[in-house]
Order: C-alpha cells, then sequence, then structure tokens
C-alpha cells in the first residue's frame, strides 16, 4: 500500500470536518436590534456606545480567554447555540421617543431580531420598550435610568443598570457621611432636564430625601436643548444651597459649568447625575473649570490584570478614548442579554425570556462593579451597584466609600483657578 | 442687584440672538430665500474658529475674519449652485431645498467631525466685569457689540449705498431691476455672499462662549427665524431691537416662572404680536 502525500494531508482534514459541518449547520446568526441616539443631541453619548457595544460583539464572537472569567468572553459565539454569531441592526432615534417606537417596529417586523437593547435616554426607551413588549420581545436596557420604566408592570423588559431610587440613596449616603465631617449638606438643590430621565430620578431624589425627613430646597426644571441657562444659575445664587444635583445631558451640563463661571457662582459641593457629566467631551470641555465635581459610576478601570482594565485597555486601541460608566453599563447590558440568549439555547423569544429572568451572574463575570445580576419581578436588576467619583485633574477618580477610593475626597467644590 | 444682572443677561442673550440672526435678514428678509441651513452655517463658522484655535493656536482676531471669508465664498457657492436654480421653482423648493442642504451640512460634519461636543478654552476671551454686582462676560460683551456694528454697517449698506439700493431692487422686483441695467444674478450671490459672512462673524464669536458640535445650529435655527419675523421683514434694526427683546423677555420668564415655560413665553408673545402686527415691529406691510 503506497501513501500519497495527498492521503496524509486528508486524514486529519476528515477528522475536523464534522466539526465543520456542526458549526456551519448551526451558524445562525443571533440578530439584536440596538437602538440608539446616534444623531442629535444625545449623538455623542450614542456613538460611544455603539463602539462599545461593536467591542462586546468582538469580544463574544471570538475567543478571548484572557478575559475570562466574563462571561461568554473565553469561547467563539454562542457555544450553546453551536458557535452562532452575535450580529448587532442599529437604529438611530435621534434622541426623539416617537422615531425610538417606529423604530422599534422596524426591527421587529423587517429585520426580524430575536431581542432588542438601548437607548440611553429613558424617554426613548419608554416609547421603544412599549413596542417589544407588544410583540413579545425581550428588551434588556442598560443604560436607561428613569424609575418608571420598570413600573409598568411589563413582562419584557429587564434592566441591568442601577436607577433613580438607588443613585438618591447612594448621593444621600453619601452625603450624610460628608456631614460628619464637619460640611453642610442639609439643603439640597435638584436641578435636572425635563425629560423622562431628569424627571424621574428628580422624582427619586425627592421621595428618597422625603422618606428620610429631608426636605429638597429647591427643584428646577429646565429644557436640555435650551441656548442658556443663566436665569437657573441666579436661581441658584440666590438660594445659596449647599449641594446641588444635576440631572443633565451634554450640552447643558457644558453651559451649566459655563455659566457658573462666568456669574463666580461656587456652590459647596456639585454633583453631577452621571450622563452629561460622564461624557468625554464634557471634560474635555468643562474640565478645567469642573474641578472637584462629583459623579457617580459603576465603572472603575481598576488594576492592570483585572477584566475591567484589559477590556479599557481593547476599547482605548479602538477609540482613543478611556470606557466611562455609560459606555460599560451598556457593554454590561449586551453580554447580559447574550448570555440569557446561550443559557436559553434558543433564538424563541420566550425561551430567551425565561433565561433572563433566570438571570444570577456573580460580580466575578462581570465588567463593571455592579454587586451582581439578578432580576426582579419588575426586571430590575436588584445587585446594581455605584460609587462616588470626583474630577481631579483630567479624569475621574473614586473617592467614596473609602474602602474603594483611590484618591481623597477633596471639598469644597473648587471649579477654577 | 437680581434684576439688574437679569436685564444685563437678557441683553447679552439678546445681542446673541441679533448676530445669530444677522445674516438671516440679509438673505430671507432682502432676498425672500428661506435659508433652513443657516444655523448650519453658523455652526460651519464655529468649526472653523474651533480648529483655527487647536491647530494653528491662533485667537479671535485671527480667526472671526477668517470664518467670514470662508463663509463669504461659501454663501456664493450655495447660491449660484443650488438657490439659484430652485428659485424658478416654486417657493416649496426653496425651502426644501435649503432644508435638505441643512441636513447634508449637519451630517457632513457628524461624519468629518464627530458627534462629540467641543468647546474653546473659556480663557479665550475670558473676562469677565463685575459693574457693582452685575458680572458681564467679555465674550457676550463683544458679540453683543459685533451685533450692533454688523446691524449699523449692514443698515448703512442697504439705505445708504448705491449698492444697496441695486441690491434692494433685485430684490423688490427681479424683471424690473434688468430692465434698468442691473444684472441679477451677481448682486444676489453679493448678497448670499454678504449674509452668509455675517453669519460667519456670528459663529465665530457665538465659538468663544458655546459649545460647538455638528447640531448646535439647530438649537437657535427657530429662534433666528423669530427673530428676523418679529422685526419685520427685510428691517435690520427691527432682528436687533427684536432679537434683545427676546433675549430678555426669555430671562425674566426662565428666573420667575421656571425654565421650562420661558419658551411658551416667548413664542405665545411672538403670536400675540403678529395678531396685532403681522408686518412684525419694524416692517412695511
Amino acid at each position: 500500500m503506497s501513501i500519497s502525500r495527498r492521503g496524509v494531508l486528508a486524514w486529519p482534514a476528515l477528522a475536523v470536518l464534522p466539526a465543520l459541518s456542526k458549526h456551519a449547520m448551526a451558524a445562525e446568526t443571533v440578530r439584536i436590534g440596538y437602538i440608539e441616539a446616534l444623531t442629535g443631541n444625545a449623538a455623542a453619548a450614542g456613538q460611544s456606545i455603539k463602539q462599545a457595544a461593536e467591542l462586546a460583539v468582538e469580544i463574544i464572537n471570538t475567543p478571548h480567554p484572557d478575559l475570562a472569567p466574563l462571561t461568554l468572553a473565553g469561547t467563539a459565539g454562542l457555544p450553546n447555540l453551536g458557535g452562532a454569531q452575535v450580529a448587532l441592526t442599529w437604529a438611530d432615534n435621534q434622541g426623539s421617543p416617537a422615531v425610538a417606537a417606529s423604530d422599534a417596529l422596524r426591527l421587529i417586523t423587517q429585520d426580524h431580531v430575536i431581542a432588542m437593547c438601548g437607548a440611553y435616554q429613558s424617554s426613548c426607551t419608554l416609547t421603544s420598550s412599549a413596542v417589544a413588549e407588544r410583540y413579545g420581545i425581550p428588551y434588556l436596557a442598560g443604560e436607561s435610568a428613569a424609575a418608571n420604566l420598570t413600573e409598568r408592570g411589563y413582562k419584557w423588559f429587564f434592566r441591568t443598570t442601577p436607577y433613580g431610587p438607588d443613585f438618591a440613596k447612594l448621593y444621600l449616603d453619601f452625603l450624610a457621611d460628608v456631614a460628619k465631617g464637619g460640611l453642610a449638606t442639609g439643603r439640597i438643590a435638584v436641578v435636572h432636564e425635563n425629560t423622562d430621565y431628569g424627571t424621574s430620578v428628580a422624582d427619586s431624589m425627592v421621595s428618597t430625601a422625603a422618606s428620610r425627613g429631608i426636605k429638597i430646597a429647591q427643584r428646577i426644571a429646565y429644557n436640555a436643548n435650551g441656548t442658556d441657562v443663566s436665569p437657573q444659575v441666579l436661581e441658584l445664587k440666590k438660594g445659596n444651597p449647599d449641594v446641588i444635583i444635576f440631572i443633565s445631558y451634554t450640552s447643558d451640563s457644558i453651559l451649566y459649568l459655563k455659566t457658573m463661571k462666568t456669574l463666580d457662582y461656587r456652590p459647596p459641593i456639585v454633583i453631577g447625575d452621571d450622563s452629561g457629566f460622564s461624557d468625554p467631551s464634557f471634560i474635555k470641555a468643562v474640565g478645567p473649570i469642573a474641578q472637584g465635581a462629583l459623579n457617580r459610576s459603576a465603572f472603575v478601570p481598576g488594576k492592570p490584570d483585572s477584566i475591567t482594565y484589559k477590556i479599557n485597555a481593547l476599547f482605548k486601541k479602538r477609540t482613543g478614548r478611556d470606557m466611562d460608566d455609560t459606555t460599560a453599563r451598556s457593554m454590561q447590558g449586551l453580554f447580559v442579554l447574550c448570555d440569557a440568549i446561550n443559557r436559553a439555547g434558543s433564538t424563541k423569544p420566550e425561551a430567551i425570556r425565561e433565561a433572563l429572568v433566570k438571570t444570577d451572574l456573580p460580580a466575578s463575570q462581570l465588567l463593571i462593579g455592579y454587586k451582581g445580576v439578578k432580576f426582579n419581578a419588575q426586571g430590575q436588576n436588584i445587585l446594581a451597584y455605584s460609587l462616588m467619583i470626583q474630577l481631579q485633574g483630567e479624569s475621574y477618580v473614586p473617592v467614596w466609600p473609602a474602602d474603594q477610593a483611590s484618591a481623597k475626597l477633596e471639598l469644597p467644590f473648587k471649579g477654577w483657578t | 442687584m437680581i434684576l439688574l444682572q437679569l436685564v444685563s443677561d437678557g441683553l447679552q442673550l439678546g445681542a446673541v440672538y441679533a448676530l445669530f440672526s444677522s445674516g438671516l435678514t440679509l438673505i430671507w428678509g432682502m432676498m425672500n430665500v428661506m435659508n433652513f441651513a443657516h444655523g448650519q452655517f453658523v455652526m460651519l463658522a464655529m468649526y472653523v474658529a474651533f480648529f483655527c484655535f487647536t491647530l494653528l493656536k491662533v485667537g479671535p482676531a485671527f480667526f472671526v475674519p477668517l470664518a467670514a471669508v470662508g463663509l463669504f465664498g461659501f454663501g456664493v457657492v450655495v447660491y449660484l449652485l443650488l438657490v439659484r436654480h430652485v428659485m424658478r421653482g416654486p417657493m416649496l423648493a426653496q425651502i426644501i431645498s435649503t432644508f435638505g442642504l441643512a441636513l447634508v451640512l449637519q451630517y457632513s460634519a457628524l461624519w468629518a467631525f464627530s458627534a462629540n461636543f467641543v468647546s474653546l478654552p473659556t480663557t479665550l476671551v475670558g473676562g469677565v466685569y463685575d459693574l457693582g454686582g452685575v458680572r458681564l462676560s467679555a465674550a457676550r460683551l463683544l458679540a453683543g457689540a459685533t451685533a450692533i456694528a454688523l446691524t449699523a454697517g449692514m443698515h448703512l449698506l442697504l439705505t445708504r449705498t448705491d449698492l444697496g439700493s441695486r441690491m434692494l431692487a433685485v430684490s423688490e422686483d427681479r424683471v424690473a431691476a434688468a430692465l434698468v441695467g442691473i444684472r441679477p444674478d451677481p448682486m444676489q450671490a453679493l448678497a448670499w455672499g454678504l449674509g452668509a459672512a455675517a453669519t460667519g462673524v456670528a459663529g465665530g464669536l457665538i465659538a468663544l462662549f458655546f459649545y460647538v458640535s455638528p447640531d448646535v445650529g439647530n438649537s437657535f435655527t427657530l429662534l433666528a427665524f423669530v427673530t428676523v419675523c418679529l422685526g419685520g421683514f427685510g428691517s435690520v434694526p427691527g432682528a436687533l431691537l427684536a432679537g434683545l427683546v427676546i433675549g430678555v423677555v426669555e430671562s425674566f420668564s426662565a428666573y420667575w416662572l421656571g425654565p421650562a415655560t420661558k419658551d411658551v413665553v416667548v413664542y405665545g408673545l411672538f403670536v400675540a404680536l403678529l395678531w396685532v402686527r403681522p408686518q412684525g415691529m419694524f416692517g412695511r406691510a
């Protein structure tokens, strides 16, 4: 018997064949719809979220053993679906709730997505998730913080991010701790943009404070698309609160800081509720006059061997920017959704929903500082968590609680020099 | 003291509105073309300012004239390549085509400059004057002074010079103007160029204290139309005064009634005034 060279080569190739054919058979793409503000006023955030989600998909679709134990990082595709690749279909809601609703309809009826993610602005999440609910498509909100989203009794809606009441509790705990150091924190002003996000987080703030016997001293609602915020700053200056909490998007946050400088107003404590204050362009635009501004975050890059650090490095390589809280929360949301699809082992919406309900991810498998992911009956993650960070120099550093701080809390608010 | 600060803030804001609207007064008020891309012209000028500063490290003394010259050229090109042709069609064609131009410019900016908000350092023209407790921002004062100067210049050009008369003649009746020997095309191209140049000055100055992003024009566009309308079509000083009135009304209503309701007051007054004087404050019926 002569062994030809071709024959030698063919044997190992044959051995691989069954694996290949199985892969080819199951290589049904898992299509997820993603609704985000890719243009319009919140486009800066929307575009970063898109970059983060694309990185997440790359991590899921190709093996990244160095990122273990992060869910789905070590394998290629979704193992329980024969290594199926995840693909995202993007829809631009332009920051408009009405557009978001029609986006959802199009994604479901024309693109046949099996699940959806979205949508930075709570007002857009509100309308688009209502469409998903009607069609029975699982919807995972990784970023939207308005409390009412999970108070609608929806069956198909899940939220991984901490929301209004969590933040209110965080800020009040933090302020109570600061007060022990001798700085007054009793008079709190809440300044919020007047769509779903700002209004509902402000409502949570007022009610949580009331439950602790604290009355919010000033509450100012405004339109985030306005051209001028001087009257609001004057009103704050007159009220002279100990603490101002801004629940604002990017353009308005920038205007507030610029106007505060013009009118020479430095409140003792300034807290920005993520969103605008976390946008990388906020730091670039007004960082030098916002020194000491406090913020919340669930994402801290951490030590060089941590998952968070490595993911941040991958993100930075792609975009030239560090990740921020918003991008990290959206990325985490997508991972949780894909993990559920994988556990469901099916692309049937009902099976995915059941898997989402049973989600119980420990902190070690996450890329963000939550204490885990586990949904209550309303679809809210009960293990979501954030810490306080402060703008010192050109970046935010964790300052509270003390056991997770990497820098010293600097008060009062310095602003500019 | 709060009252004085409110008045001064309102006037400073109003001056910005007037500045922003100045180019529109000429193009819309005089040439009867609705330029919906006006806000995007301002956005382009703001980016000229931003890139001049970040790449060439030059200040407003350089980039404001540069933006004016650049936008002048751009305005002429837009007229020659787009407006001249659609003006032959119905009014709707003008509206839709400049609106289309607005979208093209905005999304090109999004593609070229990304959606990120950028900003010039507040120290560039960063002085703040404290007049007995009333704080005035140098950048806004500069914008206000320029708005007045631009308005005066434009008014003089249109009412006191031969060139201005010829431009007005063309806007009044193209055919009649041609009959007396005025070639309409160069006049209208010039009007577009000058309107766009004024817009360039406005953008360069507004960039000193406002953020810059591809859709920044949208924040002001509607107000610019309202300003020109309220002042009276074709009245250059009217637009300045209207800008100031809107600024002060906004400032007061935002302080007393809350920032969320100020638009109701501003636009409510606008509608009420048009009901009484449909031609605007200074317009001729």
